[in-house]
């Protein structure tokens, strides 16, 4: 088990390392930020210790190693553009995107798990086929094109939900939270509804193709067999069993909600860290888009990791003193 | 099971018309087909069934911009959908767009299949670390949003078709070198190849002739569940403002385009290319939900 | 319950499957009863529909799948027409059933504790925990498991077949059934495991005086075990009585190819019989004898349908032209 850990996190750092070097790179190819930073009429000598300044005068692989230095002292540089730390920007951001985010799975396992089982039990019955329509629309929907519907139908035209910004905050160990006051919640509905709608469609189908797969297992019929309530065949025995792909599959999509929350962010201007990474990939603000993803691949590797242990709780075969793999 | 010795009788059920018919069984997949098959043809034939060349600034007039949808021009002509602020026509403009999108989403799809397919069938056959390499790279690449890796590329390489092209075949050979490895290692275990190698087959003929086809069917269905993926994709990213140009735009910006006059009610500009998007995504997903079921053995009775 | 009663009392069971394809006749006008304490061999070719029998019994045949005719009579009891609550009351306290891949009867996410008290509790939930624990280990401990506290929070990928197997059967004794339903328990498991289970189960429906109705298509385990036994043909059986008669004195053409076709000391050297041509798509059986395409004795008399005829008492038969002795 240790053992395992200790290769899993190795591996981590491995991980981000590569990561660092790719992004690191990637983004230096962004344009020339002195160009746009400072005045046109600057003369070279100006340019020149602007450069200085920033550190864009030394050789490429001397700005790496310095970044790779100054961010294991969680320094990942100074916004061109705000000129404070692009760290700062980033975590003051953050609460935003992971409140949204977290509310999005949570509609999404909340409705898609019953709505899938029930669908996976009854595949032929109208109402397994209507939601399995739902959940093929869901899909195919794009994310932003349901936000601006979103906007249209309950903001515009029926008023009833705003659709821009977080609305009031409650600060809670000094995060702020919309979802603990009535104005935050109306204004988180719309946005984690549109970041949930791809995460339902996804639950539902899982435990719809799970349930299918399951209930012609033998041990369901022996389930049966034995004498259980039609409840506890469902909620214990199938729905045991379907979990464990959900769940991998949920966690590792946590990482890919906070990354789509950019869309969602964009649409109804939810003040979170993707608003701000597409903001500073338009600025050039190559810091906070090198911090941003530095962060984000950091919260990936540990989501993953987490994922990873969850899965070996839930499925006793993959305990992981087992896997040395 | 004893099947295989008897000689069969030639057979009035070949598999492929039990593959069309099994694929006939639901009516909302060939409704599916149906439909692919016209935005199709709409967007193959565009320039010679579209009222107007969208891209043609001398057909356009500005005094016909933001009209709604069946308003009446200077010029006498419907504009069904109506038009954008440019004064050009929605519909013409949906038909463009959708060449465009299905142009970028197809054409990734393909070469990331092509990529991938090479990539997965050397990793399955090979093995060793070449193998260990591959599935090391596809590991980290889909342990990451498709849209993240898409928003890294496209903020390097900057606008155009070729770049978004460039990003989405980055995005997505991952994953079918991940599908065709996993069919292969399962298929090549199996007696067929084995009796092929005990023949002393060349490789390249078991590999091409014998491993690959029967590596197609789930590569089928991934690749229809991909085109649809790339297509949504490209258009997200054009409404992001990091995807094509505006010189051409494909769905997603059309969209993007209109965001702006969504608040005051103008719902066209924006509405009627989000629906042209979503029939092309329906419609795909519909075909690749069925092919998938006809397909998997699991669920054959 | 009267004395002579039968635990079991199966009467022209009919179970069709309602198939895209057609109507498939699983199972066609099967009868046959079963006492208590005594073992009831149903043999036949897989396909033959001796597994649909089996969950007929239990009304756990699902769809396309319907009992469409006949009753089975449980203690005097039609479960035909019982409402599901009836069965699930039943299911696995009455009636238990024994499934043929241990492999796969098992549920792996869930310990073996777990499934064993959740079989207790759905039929009495006064026993309580604690007293369900009691008799889970009680019941391991029976079955030949060995350190059945431990085995008991363990998972059931932590078994061997066999060992899984008896676990199953562990838990289909748990309530001390009146009836239970072995479907080719032993099928999937090593030989020398084969007898071991082949003997804990006999020895266990001794004990407890259930009625055991043992589903195979192994005659050689029905010899050695059964009391009576019915063969099984395309949805049909074709010939019962009991074991030392049918096996002995075979009277269908079917059964006796189907001796003829073990292979045996006795008849080393000579070549091994067997039944021509392959069991018929249950889909497109034509009327008459099903049997008759491969049967050497068929002839136009066949192309109706066999009665069901009693040559002595305790036989039933189906054939227009049974052998006098096989041998």
């Amino acid at each position: 088990m240790l053992v395992y850990l200790i290769r899993r996190l190795l591996q981590s750092v491995a991980v981000l390392l590569v990561m660092s070097v790719l992004v690191f790179v990637g983004v230096f190819a962004i344009g020339d930020p002195v160009e746009i930073l400072i005045n046109p009429q600057a003369d070279q000598a100006e340019i020149a210790r602007a450069r200085a300044a920033l550190g864009l005068d030394q050789p490429l692989w001397r700005q790496y190693a310095l970044f790779v230095v100054n961010a294991a002292t969680g320094d990942l540089g100074r916004s061109f553009v705000h000129n404070v730390p692009a760290i700062d920007l980033i975590l003051q951001r953050m609460p935003a995107t992971l409140e949204l985010a977290v509310t999005a799975t949570l509609f999404g396992v909340l409705l898609g798990v019953p709505l899938g089982l029930l669908a996976g039990l009854r595949p032929q019955s109208r109402i397994g086929k209507s939601i399995m329509a739902g959940s093929i629309l869901g899909f195919s929907l794009p994310t932003f094109w349901v936000g601006l519907m979103l906007i249209m139908v309950f903001a515009v035209q029926l008023g009833w939900l705003p659709s821009t910004g977080r609305g009031e905050t409650r600060r809670v160990l000094g995060i702020d939270l919309s979802i603990l006051t009535l104005d935050g919640l109306r204004h988180i509905v719309l946005p984690a509804l549109n970041l949930a709608l791809f995460k339902l469609s996804l639950v539902i189908r899982l435990s719809r193709a799970g349930t299918r797969e399951v209930v012609l297992q033998d041990y369901v019929k022996f389930a049966r067999a034995k004498g259980l309530a039609q409840r506890r065949v469902v909620w214990v025995h199938v729905f045991k069993n379907i979990m464990i792909p959900i769940v991998t599959v949920l966690g590792l999509e946590l990482g890919s909600t906070i990354a789509f929350a950019v869309v969602t962010e964009t649409i109804f201007a939810w003040p979170g860290m993707g608003k701000l990474i597409i903001d500073s990939i338009n600025l050039l603000d190559r810091p906070v888009v090198v911090a941003y993803l530095m962060v984000v691949v950091f919260m990936f590797i540990l989501i993953n990791l987490a994922v990873d242990l969850a899965y070996s709780v839930l499925d006793p075969r993959v305990r992981l003193s087992e896997v040395k793999g | 099971m004893t099947a295989e010795i008897v000689p069969v009788a030639p057979a009035v059920e070949t598999p492929f018309r039990r593959f069309v018919a099994e694929f006939c069984a639901s009516r909302l997949a060939v409704a599916g087909l149906v439909g692919l098959s016209i935005i199709l043809l709409v967007a193959i034939f565009a320039p010679w069934i579209a009222p107007q060349d969208p891209y043609d600034l001398r057909q356009l007039d500005v005094l016909d911009g933001r009209l709604p949808p069946l308003s009446k021009s200077m010029g006498g002509k419907t504009y069904w959908l109506g038009t954008d602020d440019q004064g050009r026509d929605m519909l013409s403009g949906i038909m463009y767009g959708l060449r465009t999108s299905l142009l970028v989403g197809v054409g990734s799809s393909f070469f990331a299949m092509l990529i991938g397919m090479a990539a997965g069938l050397t990793a399955a056959y090979v093995g060793g670390a070449i193998e260990t390499l591959i599935m090391r790279i596809v590991d980290i690449q889909l342990s990451f949003p498709a849209i993240l890796i898409a928003l890294i590329l496209l903020a390097v390489l900057g606008q155009g078709v070729d770049k978004i092209m460039i990003a989405l075949v980055a995005v997505q050979w991952a994953y079918y070198a991940r599908t065709v490895r996993g069919t292969a290692l399962v298929e090549r275990r199996k007696e067929y190849i084995e009796a092929a190698r005990c023949l002393a087959l060349g490789k390249s003929r078991i590999v091409f002739r014998h491993l690959l086809p029967n590596c197609l069917p789930p590569l089928i269905v991934v690749n229809t569940v991909l085109v649809a993926g790339a297509i949504a994709l490209e258009a997200t990213l054009s409404f992001l403002g990091l995807g094509l140009p505006i010189t051409k735009p494909s769905l997603g910006l059309l969209i993007a385009n209109g965001f702006a006059y969504m608040l005051s009610g103008k719902y066209w500009i924006s509405f009627f290319p989000g629906v042209a998007l979503l029939a092309t995504i329906v419609c795909i997903n519909l075909v690749g939900d069925q092919l998938r079921d006809v397909l998997n053995p699991r669920l054959q009775k | 319950m009267t004395a002579n009663q039968p635990t079991l009392s199966v009467e022209s069971l009919r179970t069709h499957f309602f198939t895209r394809a057609g109507v498939l006749k699983a199972v066609d006008d099967v009868s046959f009863t079963v006492s208590a304490g005594q073992v009831l061999g149903l043999v036949g070719e897989s396909g033959s529909g001796k597994t649909v029998t089996g969950f007929s019994v239990i009304g756990l045949v699902d769809p396309p799948g319907r009992i469409v005719g006949g009753r089975v009579l449980f203690k005097g009891e039609d479960l035909v027409g019982a409402g599901e609550e009836r069965l699930r009351r039943l299911r696995g306290d009455r009636v238990a059933m024994i499934f043929q891949d241990p492999m796969m009867t098992l549920n792996p996410v869930l310990r073996v504790d777990t499934q064993m008290i959740e079989t207790i509790l759905a039929h009495d939930p006064a026993v309580g925990r604690s007293a369900a624990m009691e008799r889970a280990r009680d019941a391991l401990g029976r079955v030949g498991i060995p350190s059945p506290d431990e085995r008991l929070r363990a998972y059931p990928h932590q078994f061997s077949g066999g060992m899984r197997q008896r676990v199953a059967i562990a838990i289909a004794l748990l309530n001390r059934p009146d009836l239970i339903i072995a479907d080719e328990p032993t099928t999937a498991l090593d030989v020398t495991i084969q007898g071991q289970i082949l003997y804990e189960v006999q020895k266990l429906c001794r004990e407890t005086g259930a009625a055991l109705i043992w589903i195979t298509h192994d005659l050689s385990v029905i010899a050695g075990l059964a009391d009576t036994v019915c063969v099984m043909y395309a949805g049909r059986i074709v010939e019962s009585g009991t074991v030392d008669d049918v096996l002995d004195r075979p009277q269908h053409p079917y059964t006796a190819g189907l001796i003829g076709s073990v292979p045996s000391r006795n008849r080393r050297g000579v070549k091994l019989a067997q039944i021509p041509g392959m069991t018929p798509s249950l889909l497109s059986l034509p009327p008459g004898c099903a049997f008759r395409a491969r049967c050497a004795r068929a002839d136009d008399a066949c192309l109706a349908e066999p009665p069901l005829v009693i040559p002595s008492p305790g036989r039933g038969l189906r054939c227009f032209h049974p052998q006098a002795d096989a041998r």
